[in-house]
């Protein structure tokens, strides 16, 4: 009972908690100013040559 | 001398396969073994007729792609394809007229899960791993890694389909959904699978273009995680070295989450991310613009590979589950609506500017309708995966409607116009044998699409309200007996809707028969697609 | 910027994408699974739980083999028309010795958690023989040859032995006797105390009208004969199984 109270505590807590900001950090990262010209520049990769 | 190590590998491999045979512990492991020798012999005999004793010529270019096996992968998915869409039909059948099983090996119980395999890892595995191939080449701008290994990808993962598809009909199986095959059968996988990773992490690696393009990031999650949950849900004890019989690791509630974390992946890995990675190439080629934006693509890709692996319990509403792991599930599969239709709408809106091509292109349109039917099946599965509406829906067709809804509409759809793109590509031709054909396959299958899936959604609901009916003074109303009876009609109308699939594939199975031999078909130009001359290439 | 130009040696470097997609892929797998492995109420203790017997475990082996998964549930929910239609809900003890779980996700066929008990042994024959004799309605395929074919278990301490090394806590008494008891339980005439003794509840006798030979027809109706009648219901306490 106890290992389960326990991670169960922590899969609802600070487990969710560093998830949803592991997840805020990918949003923050790709949506950087100077992301954009990057972003483009691999958004052409497939149509550059055959 | 070329290919005489693997000629003398599969050689021993038939030395092998006899002696398991031969000593084996049941009658089930000899008639497997027995297969798997004729099948060897037979790749055996082919092997040493290519041998030649010349001094090995110059090997091909370093330079150039491996496309060899792209072309054989882009034919084996229109084989499956077929015979998959021809197995869904029989067992189809066999619902609405049960006399059309033929005991013991065509009867449905084996004949249901050689249909799923056959759809899922025959037809969708040949698909992702063609395509993959193709598309890391091209946006890595480097030759496939590790010469022959994607050959050996290719062959190997054939016998798997092989192998799999003989057991279920000798009634070799593990009961595990879409995980049917028994353990020496699950072996012969890893080892395939772990040479594909290679070879695709192997090209990402010594790459020339400095960023790695976003389709093989889904590609790739893809590859890795049917790994680990292949390898995760098929633990098994076997009983003996020389038999077929194995039991699971894990029993009863443990076992069941084990499996629907690989169930539900399946579905989010295999049959969503991996053909996302071929949505993310082939609809900016076709329609010759990049992707709408490739930053949401980014975060389409973390928030969805991130959340799919949560959603597995939603498959055990109600059931001894724990009740936290069910809502937990419940959450995050509702939460992966979102990610979903941001790609959906990245896919769509590539084309935006450009949307004539709809009319112009039917190979575009075979593509988004391929998202449109991604985007449906997307809401229609969060919305399942509520209680609520789970304690309905559970148990009945409608589970099986949007099912199809998603794999008929969005992996096989999306898969057509990969094919339709690919195999003028790869056989250089300068364009198809007939787009008229093409516009066929797309109403041929659209419309099987909406039958099944509406006739599905109404025999479910039926069924799940039929088994919870009350009258008056508090009895069940109908027997459990009266509710199949129901569905006859049903049955007769789904049969119909996958047959007019199953002919669609057929065109399209001519259509690529057609163009690999170079014919052109003289027919009339699709309407509004000629005003705009082609420049010369 | 520092961190913030990290990112792109994440987009850069295949290893890196590697290693975060599988750690962003097992957290869910961990979170959710590790726990169940853990805790002791995921399954709550139920009196009368057992192995199977030789001969049903046998008997389950060929519900698998034919697929019968596909189309039937064992997997009672906790819903007014389900109880009164199989009987009481399903609890996680009761598929405690399944290796595999058989819960299946579709009821073409009506559920069979607790199945055992409810036909005659002649029903399930016929039945299984040609289902539409007995239910007109029925849609499913003939098991007939399962009638004419002699139950062949290469080894069935092999199979007790292998279900110990999953955790099933077959005796040492089990296995030994467990040739002895694959017969027993099929056969009239054998006596069947010991084979009681280990199996409490398991149902003995001639299943499938032909006392001479035992057929995979026996093992099957032994094995559905026995489904969801172990646990006693009148002393299980519904509070406590509640999490």
């Amino acid at each position: 009972m106890e290992t389960y109270t326990a991670m169960r505590q922590f899969a609802d807590s600070w487990g969710m908690v560093g998830m949803g900001l592991f997840f805020l950090g990918v949003i923050v990262f790709t949506l950087r100013p100077g992301g954009k010209r990057q972003a483009q520049e691999a958004a052409n990769i497939p149509l550059k040559e055959d | 001398m070329n290919y005489t190590i693997e000629t003398i590998l599969i050689g021993v491999g038939v030395f092998l396969a006899v002696l398991g045979a031969a000593f084996a512990q049941d009658s089930l492991f000899q008639a497997h073994m027995g297969v798997l020798a004729i099948t060897l012999a037979i790749a055996f005999i082919l092997m040493l007729r290519r041998i030649s004793f010349a001094p090995a010529g110059p090997q091909a270019s370093q330079s150039e792609y491996f496309d060899d096996v792209v072309r054989y992968g882009v034919i084996a998915t229109v084989f499956w394809g077929v015979v998959g869409f021809l197995v869904g039909v029989v067992v189809a059948l066999q619902l609405a007229f049960p006399d059309l099983n033929i005991e013991p090996f065509l009867n449905f119980g084996r004949l249901r899960p050689l249909h799923t395999s056959a759809v899922i890892f025959a037809f969708g595995g040949n698909a992702l791993i063609a395509t993959s191939f193709y598309v890391v080449q091209r946006t890595c701008r480097a030759r496939l890694f590790g010469g022959s290994l994607g050959w050996f990808v290719f062959w190997g993962y054939q016998l798997f389909i092989v192998m799999a598809a003989t057991g279920y009909l000798l009634g070799i199986t593990q009961g595990r959904e879409y995980a049917e095959p028994e353990w020496y059968v699950d072996l012969w996988l890893t080892i395939v699978w772990v040479a594909y990773l290679i070879a695709f992490l192997g090209t990402i690696l010594k790459r020339k273009e400095p960023h790695i393009y976003v389709a093989n990031w889904f590609y790739l999650s893809f590859i890795v995680t049917i790994a680990m949950l292949h390898v995760v849900n098929n633990l098994a004890v076997p009983v003996s070295f020389l038999g077929v019989k194995s039991y699971s690791l894990f029993s009863g509630v443990q076992d069941a989450l084990t499996q629907w974390w690989y169930g539900h992946n399946a579905v989010g890995f295999f049959l969503t991310a991996g053909f996302l990675g071929m949505m993310y190439y082939f609809v900016p080629k076709q329609a010759g613009r990049p992707v709408y934006s490739y930053r949401l693509s980014i975060i389409h890709f973390w928030a969805l590979i991130f959340m799919y692996i949560w959603a597995g319990p939603h498959h055990l509403h109600y059931t001894a589950l724990p009740d936290w792991a069910q809502t937990l599930g419940m959450v995050f599969s509702v939460m992966l609506w979102m990610p979903s239709w941001g790609g959906m709408i990245n896919g769509l809106m590539t084309l935006s500017g450009a949307w004539d091509k709809i009319r112009t292109d039917p190979v575009i349109r075979m593509m988004i309708i391929a998202i449109a039917f991604y985007g449906m099946s997307t809401f229609e599965g969060p919305m399942m995966s509520i209680k609520a509406v789970n304690s309905l829906s559970h148990y009945t067709e409608w589970t099986i409607g949007h099912v199809h809804s998603g794999a008929l509409g969005w992996v096989g759809m999306i898969t057509f116009g990969a094919v339709y793109y690919l195999v003028p590509k790869l056989w250089n031709r300068d364009g198809l044998y007939s787009l008229r054909l093409v516009n066929w396959h797309f109403w041929l299958s659209t419309l099987g699409i909406v039958i099944y899936a509406a006739v599905l959604w109404v025999a479910g609901i039926q069924q799940g309200l039929m088994w919870r009916e009350y009258d008056s003074q508090g009895f069940l109303v109908y027997s459990f007996a009266e509710s199949v009876k129901a569905m006859f009609p049903y049955y007769v109308l789904r049969a119909v809707g996958g047959g007019l699939y199953l002919i669609g594939g057929l065109v399209m199975a001519y259509n690529v028969y057609m163009t690999i031999r170079g014919y052109k078909r003289n027919e009339a130009p699709i309407v509004g697609s000629v005003p705009n001359l082609q420049p010369a290439e | 910027m520092s961190i913030l130009d990290k990112h792109q040696y994440i987009e850069r470097n295949a290893t890196l994408l590697l290693v975060c997609s599988l750690l962003v892929v097992t957290i869910g797998g961990i979170v959710e699974i590790a726990p169940l492995f853990y805790l002791q109420n995921t399954i709550e203790k139920v009196d009368g739980m057992r192995p199977y017997s030789p001969l049903e475990l046998a008997g389950r082996n060929i519900y698998i083999r034919e697929g019968c998964y596909v189309c039937h549930s064992q997997m009672i929910r906790p819903f007014r028309d389900e109880v009164e239609r199989y009987g009481h809900y399903s609890l996680a003890a009761e598929s405690m010795f399944d290796h595999p779980f058989q819960w299946g996700s579709k009821r073409t066929g009506p559920d069979l958690a607790r199945v055992g008990d409810k036909y005659s042994n002649e029903w399930h024959v016929q039945h299984l023989t040609e289902p539409r004799d007995v239910v007109p309605e029925s849609i499913m395929p003939s098991y007939s040859f399962l009638k004419e074919t002699p139950l062949k278990v290469a080894n069935i301490k092999a199979d007790l032995t292998a279900n110990t090394d999953v955790g099933v806590p077959y005796t040492k008494e089990d296995i030994d006797n467990a040739e002895a008891d694959l017969k027993a339980q099929a056969d009239p005439n054998a006596d069947t105390t010991a084979l009681l003794a280990r199996y409490p509840k398991a149902k003995v006798g001639d299943f499938d009208g032909d006392p001479s030979k035992v057929t995979e027809m026996d093992a099957l109706v032994a094995y559905l004969q026995m489904l969801g009648t172990l646990v006693d219901y009148s002393s299980y306490n519904d509070e406590s199984g509640y999490r």
